[in-house]
């Protein structure tokens, strides 16, 4: 090859290395992404079944129970105008309790919210211990207000 | 008197970043000749970085509480090694950690790199000057580590006891070694492109400072996926969270630059490409600081800050990549062209490594901001993890290890000998790998078996360069080059085996019952309280059983009071062909623990190949060294 065809073909190979990538990504975040829900929207229709989704929301005062396996845990994550019922089998994280907010990764399966994975708030910066409850809601309100 | 000191070294050290930026620009443009003081300022200017790191040390190991950081982060109560690290535990000491290294690497450049055209090293000096500069005034003005309580409260909040494991000794300075050690190639970039001595000889230069930073980024990242591995006790060794995704970036792109680099050392080949590829990496990392830095994500590395600290990173990332980007658009025209070469050759593989290595930045790259761009345009929360990144770049990073056999055995500029001929031993033991696991596990994903298969392709095929030789007589980058992509096929060999052949068992258990998993029987012999130097636990005593082996394993939950957290630590132990990995979980009210139990064969090789990959480099890098020195010494 000559120089001038070599450079060209380099910045040819290079554009469509480019273009390739951001196709894949795109083709690959089309069924793939999983989009943020509230019990609200699930009340609405808005969420399909059987897709990849996390489902936002507090965990309902008195809505706890485990079933008798003691490994799977069933309650209600509520947003103030609906709720939807989740069941995880798993350990789950210091932090989730009745009455705080919780994220749950994993889908839909007939109106009941099948999680995969509970997630925890891991944070290196900790509130006093009394200002511990408020901050905790106060996090799950800008999880949902956001 | 000492934060004020290191908050005075840090002014003192900005002011001679600044200073250097001046000089350079005096400089190149004529007005006076520079060239011994800006090398003395970069020097004096990583001194002053360093010394500031020190100060905060100090206060760190003396838990003075009336420097706001320590109090926000630290407690009396705490182990000394974790008041050391718990330095650099938090935002604005990890931001100060960044700064110094990017001081000590402008010093070093200063120092070390003779070989270099005296104008190219100037510019490099300005730029890594210009760099440190928007760091310092980011530190001060928006995240001073140094701010002061008054009055200093009784006692400090204490550390995430999530940090508190050596793993946080070790990590993060890692990490930032590789980072920012990447900030001298793009430095040396930016002044290659100012003065236009794009070629070998600064190819030569550059090499050494992208092979450390990418051996110290293989190590972090190796490091940090062992540890979020038996630290969070998930049982998984990478989650694609964007944190970790922001330090896989910067090495995807420092492992195309590493081999291109080396095309123009070489052949004085690929000189846009490179210079292209050097501000790509470092701006990955920059990206990287952005991410993890300004607060915007929510993952499990995600830290409480306010927004201003994320639009001034935002606004440097913007000026420095923008800047390099438009000063690469200017003067990549004037580039001269490299010598040509065929469509096989060691250039082209090296070339079909890069592009590939692109594509799979490329990927990262769009699902790990997808979701930023996503909220920001259309108020959409979502999140993008394990099914995207597993799928889209699995296979093409297999196709790339896949390649990597191919790659080492071609010749410079054309390639005339039937290289097929000599892939026939590895082709055979991939097709043996693939029939093997088609009848002795019918059952696994196409993923885990292709990497199988790819695996027992590449480990032979890796080994060629030095066949046909005497082995012993081959340099030491040779060397360096087989056992990195050997530890390629390793790696490969424990992330296909993992995902293949873990077995879990998750169960409620009273003492005396017992669970199974995979081939091993496990009771639970029964609980007691134990208790460390700032924590409470409770810890199960486990007999695992396979065969006549009879293992004991203690994992615990752990209770901690400064702040009061509760951690799992699993118990985890190594045998030859894997690793048993248990959890401790909750009491019910009937009186039984959560018990989690996972058998995972052949997982340790994931660590251990990533050690080769590392090792690999650091062969090439004292085999290069020791060259040069020689080279020195003979004329």
């Amino acid at each position: 090859m000559k120089p001038k065809n070599q450079r060209l073909a380099l910045v040819a190979a290079a554009a469509l290395a480019v273009l390739a990538a951001v196709l894949l990504a795109m083709l690959g975040l089309k069924d793939r992404a999983a989009y943020f829900y509230t019990p609200a929207d699930i009340a609405a229709g808005k969420a399909a079944d059987g897709k990849a989704m996390r489902l936002g929301g507090m965990v309902e005062t008195g809505s706890l129970r485990r079933d008798p396996d003691g490994v799977t845990v069933r309650f209600l994550v509520s947003d103030g105008q609906a709720r939807t019922p989740v069941t995880y089998r798993g350990i789950v994280p210091d932090l989730f309790r009745e009455g705080s907010g919780v994220v749950a990764e994993g889908r839909l399966d007939r109106g009941t919210f099948v999680a995969d994975t509970i997630l925890a708030k891991h944070d290196e910066r900790y509130m006093p211990p009394q200002l511990g409850n408020q901050a905790a809601e106060h996090q799950a309100g800008t999880t949902l207000a956001r | 008197m000492i934060a004020e000191a290191g908050l005075a070294a840090l002014w003192l050290a900005a002011a001679l970043s600044l200073l250097q930026l001046v000089l350079m620009i005096a400089e190149l443009r004529g007005v006076v000749a520079a060239a011994r003081t800006i090398r003395a300022v970069a020097v004096v200017q990583g001194v002053l970085a360093l010394t500031a790191m020190a100060m905060l040390l100090i206060v760190f190991a003396r838990t003075d509480l009336s420097v706001a950081l320590v109090a926000a982060n630290s407690h009396a109560a705490k182990p000394f090694v974790y008041k050391l690290a718990g330095a650099w535990g938090n935002h604005e000491g990890s931001m100060l950690l960044w700064v110094t290294v990017l001081a000590l690497s402008g010093a070093l450049l200063a120092l070390f790199s003779r070989r270099l055209q005296q104008r190219t090293l100037i510019a490099a000096l300005g730029a890594q000057g210009a760099l440190a500069l928007g760091f310092y005034a980011f530190l001060l003005v928006a995240s001073n580590p140094f701010a002061r309580l008054d009055p200093p409260p009784p006692q400090g909040r204490g550390l995430n006891p999530l940090l508190q494991d050596p793993g946080l000794a070790f990590h993060p300075p890692t990490l930032y070694l590789g980072y920012v050690g990447l900030s001298v190639a793009f430095s040396l970039a930016v002044g290659a492109l100012l003065t236009g001595e794009v070629g070998a000889t600064l190819a030569r230069a550059m090499r050494p400072w992208v092979l450390a930073a990418w051996i110290f980024l293989t190590l972090g990242i190796t490091a940090g996926s062992y540890w979020a591995y038996y630290e969070l006790g998930w049982g998984g060794w990478w989650f694609w969270d964007p944190v970790e995704n922001a330090s896989l970036m910067p090495w995807l792109a420092a492992t195309a630059l590493l081999h291109s680099v080396h095309v123009l050392a070489a052949r004085g080949a690929l000189r846009a490409w490179t210079m292209m590829l050097a501000v790509i990496a470092f701006s990955m990392s920059m990206v990287g600081t952005f991410l993890v830095r300004s607060g915007i994500l929510t993952s499990v590395h995600s830290f409480a800050v306010d927004p201003s600290r994320g639009t001034f990173l935002l606004a440097l990332l913007g000026i420095y990549v923008g800047a390099a980007f438009l000063l690469f658009a200017l003067r990549t025209a004037a580039l001269k062209e490299g010598p040509p070469f065929e469509l096989v050759s060691r250039e082209s593989g090296l070339v079909a490594n890069n592009l590939l290595l692109s594509v799979i930045l490329g990927v990262v790259f769009v699902g790990t901001l997808y979701p930023l761009l996503a909220e920001a345009v259309s108020g959409n929360k979502l999140s993008v993890g394990a099914p995207y990144f597993n799928a889209v770049a699995g296979p093409l990073a297999l196709l790339l290890a896949a390649l990597v056999a191919v790659g080492p055995l071609l010749a410079w500029r054309r390639e005339r000998r039937p290289v097929a001929k000599r892939l026939a031993l590895p082709a055979l033991v991939a097709a043996a790998a693939l029939v093997i696991s088609l009848f002795a596990a019918p059952q696994i994903g196409l993923l885990p078996r292709l990497g199988l298969v790819v695996a027992a392709w590449l480990a032979p095929a890796s080994l060629l360069p030095l066949v046909g030789r005497n082995p012993l007589r081959a340099p030491l980058a040779t060397w360096g080059m087989v056992v990195a992509h050997f530890g390629i096929a390793v790696a490969l060999v424990g992330m296909a085996a993992d995902s293949a052949f873990t077995r879990e068992t998750l169960a409620a258990a009273r003492p005396g019952d017992k669970l199974s998993v995979g081939p091993w029987l496990v009771e639970l012999r029964g609980l007691a309280p134990v208790a460390g130097p700032n924590w409470t636990a409770v810890e199960a005593e486990l007999r695992a059983s396979r065969g006549d082996g009879v293992l004991v394993m203690k994992p615990q939950t752990r209770f901690f009071s400064d702040p009061p957290t509760e951690t799992n630590e699993a118990a985890i132990d190594t045998l030859w062909n894997g690793q048993l990995y248990t959890v401790l979980g909750k009491p019910d009210e009937a009186g039984r623990w959560q018990v989690r139990l996972w058998w995972k064969p052949f997982v340790t090789l994931i660590w251990l190949g990533g050690a080769l990959i590392a090792l690999g480099g650091l062969l090439s890098l004292v085999g290069r060294a020791w060259r040069g020195w020689r080279k020195a010494r003979l004329t």
